[in-house]
């Protein structure tokens, strides 16, 4: 497969921050997905899974209680023709500014960062949950044009995807993938419960998971992948103040010791790692 | 050329150990890096004698204006620094300042021993920000105990070695006077300012409770201690804390400062320390003038 990343053959960033300026802002339910005019974009496109640094160039530094400070993590939800997309929730002031954002804001972009997903001779299972759905949606593409399927399904199925949402409103967010499964908290879209449960006829199959979203699903993920003795991949979210190995702040416990989910993350298999959160 | 303890230098920029790691930003941007190396000379991180893993996380929290660290200096130790790093940070095209720290002065001691006939290494930075295992103190916090430290090392070495003084003291300049009094070459402040977040639960919220603020939160701190030492030693200064733009650096240099390093602004832009030479470079004809 063309986006066989293996950690050294990872793309790399140009060095340093750029400029990049938001194109479009729309909403999709509870989410905010911004397209981002990246000046290097068509030079440095992105592998499914890496990230970017981002900050605003205006107004970074003047919300509640002063932050924020740094900038912050995002995976890239979409990438083409030099333009990048993120999806993004409100959690805290770095997103709050983040959300804020209009057509024609400027942003400091660095990247694309980190190691991303690695191709799989299985069958690929993408799960997701809340925000973590984003970079399953360039996966997906990606996974799906390397087995000639077309954007609109020709010659195929894209991948299975499962994700899980707290309601209907973040459910919304689905709509970003091709074609999804959806589990919610509340029961008020799809199968009412975890969106690993959506995964119970699947163990038998010859499948690799790959999964992002929060920590107690990330855990879950890896605990029954190591049950079920099935490969998974998994991206994970650390707060980090540089995103390129400098700050050492985003470390994850791994079976060999602490390693940087910026540096040789922030996809990590299951195996790899001690429990998540 | 600026000369700096016999090193010539392109530029009065450079790092704060342990702000930037030259080898994982290669891994990130590949031999750009190395094109456009942003310091003039490069600091690395603090090296101990055996590896060490670093503090459990969480070791970050965002301030306002800054952040806290506690890191807990993750190295693989002097023998995996001399086999894995030092053959890279040789070949970074600028003078090599190995930052290191000891338990004891005669771990000091052993680490300079080992490092000195390294040829990749231009000058030592000595981290004396670690606790007496006697009194508890940061060795740097003592003027006394940094003198006997200072003493100690500096017939080791015939190359220059710089004094990383604590903030975290009752009086800097007394400790600037007690380092160039044993020998030191330069002195280099501040380092972090001890700083505590409270997290959502009303708990400490770093994993080892306790951590090093940095950030333009502390700059005005450090303006005043590198003013302070300025006046009461002669030997050359390195300055730094929360130096963002070529305005803070030019303040540093305006308060005794020869050089001046980038700490937390490269984490916020890889490329902080070439833009705050080049916006130096702007000011400084100003100021001749």
């Amino acid at each position: 497969m063309s986006w066989s990343a293996a950690a050294a053959e990872r793309p790399l960033a140009p060095f340093g921050r750029r400029r990049g300026t938001v194109l479009a802002r729309g909403s999709v339910g509870a989410y905010i997905v911004l397209a981002v005019d990246d000046p290097a974009g068509s030079s440095h496109p992105p592998d499914p899974g890496q990230f970017y640094m981002l900050a605003s160039v205006d107004r970074w530094g003047a919300g509640d209680g002063e932050r924020p400070f740094l900038p912050r993590a995002l995976s890239v939800l979409r990438a083409r023709d030099g333009v990048l997309q993120f999806m993004l929730e409100d959690v805290g002031p770095g997103t709050r500014r983040l959300c804020e954002l209009a057509t024609g804001d400027e942003l400091w972009l660095t990247g694309p960062l980190g190691a991303g997903f690695r191709s799989t001779d299985r069958t690929p299972v993408l799960v997701g949950g809340g925000v973590g759905t984003a970079p399953l949606a360039i996966l997906q593409d990606t996974i799906a044009a390397s087995a000639g399927i077309g954007p609109a399904g020709g010659g195929g199925d894209p991948p299975l995807a499962l994700v899980g949402f707290r309601d209907a409103d973040h459910a919304d967010g689905a709509a970003l993938l091709r074609e999804a499964q959806i589990a919610t908290d509340d029961g008020s879209v799809g199968h009412h419960g975890r969106v690993t449960d959506l995964l119970e006829p699947l163990w038998d199959d010859p499948i690799e998971l790959y999964a992002c979203g929060p920590p107690a699903m990330l855990e879950a993920v890896r605990r029954l992948a190591v049950d079920h003795d099935t490969p998974a991949q998994l991206a994970l979210e650390s707060p980090m103040a540089c995103g390129y190995g400098a700050c050492y702040g985003c470390v994850v416990a791994t079976r060999d010791g602490y390693k940087r989910v910026c540096l040789d993350g922030p996809v990590f298999a299951a195996a790899e790692l001690e429990a998540v959160g | 050329m600026i000369d700096f303890c016999g090193l010539e230098l392109a530029h009065p920029v450079i790092n704060g150990s342990g702000t930037f790691d030259a080898i994982a930003a290669t891994r990130c941007f590949g031999d750009e890096l190395a094109a456009r190396f942003p310091f003039a000379a490069f600091v690395s991180k603090t090296i101990t004698l055996a590896p060490r893993q670093g503090n459990r996380p969480p070791r970050l929290w965002e301030t306002p204006a800054g952040m806290i660290n506690s890191i807990g200096l993750p190295n693989r130790g002097l023998a995996g620094y001399v086999e894995s790093d030092l053959p890279v940070l040789g070949r970074l095209g600028v003078p090599l300042i190995t930052n290191v720290m000891g338990s004891s002065a005669a771990e000091f001691a052993e680490l300079i021993e080992a490092l000195t006939d390294r040829p990749e290494v231009a000058a030592f930075e000595l981290n004396v920000s670690c606790p007496n295992v006697r009194t508890g103190l940061d060795i740097g916090a003592d003027p006394r105990e940094l003198q006997l430290l200072v003493r100690r090392i500096r017939p080791l070495t015939a190359k220059p070695v710089i004094v990383k003084l604590t903030p975290n003291c009752a009086d800097v300049a007394a400790a600037a006077v007690a380092a160039e009094e044993a020998g030191a070459d330069a002195i280099s402040l501040i380092n972090t300012l001890r700083a505590m977040g409270i997290g959502p639960d009303g708990r400490p919220w770093l994993g080892e409770r306790f951590g090093g603020l940095s950030g333009p939160a502390v700059r005005a701190v450090a303006v005043a201690q590198v003013a302070a030492a300025a006046g009461r030693v002669g030997v050359p200064i390195v300055g730094m804390g929360g130096v963002s733009r070529g305005r803070d650096a030019a303040d540093l240099l305006d308060a005794g400062a020869t050089l001046v390093a980038v700490g937390t602004e490269n984490f916020r832009d890889p490329a902080a320390g070439a833009r705050v030479a080049a916006e130096l470079e702007g000011i400084l004809p100003q100021i001749a003038g």
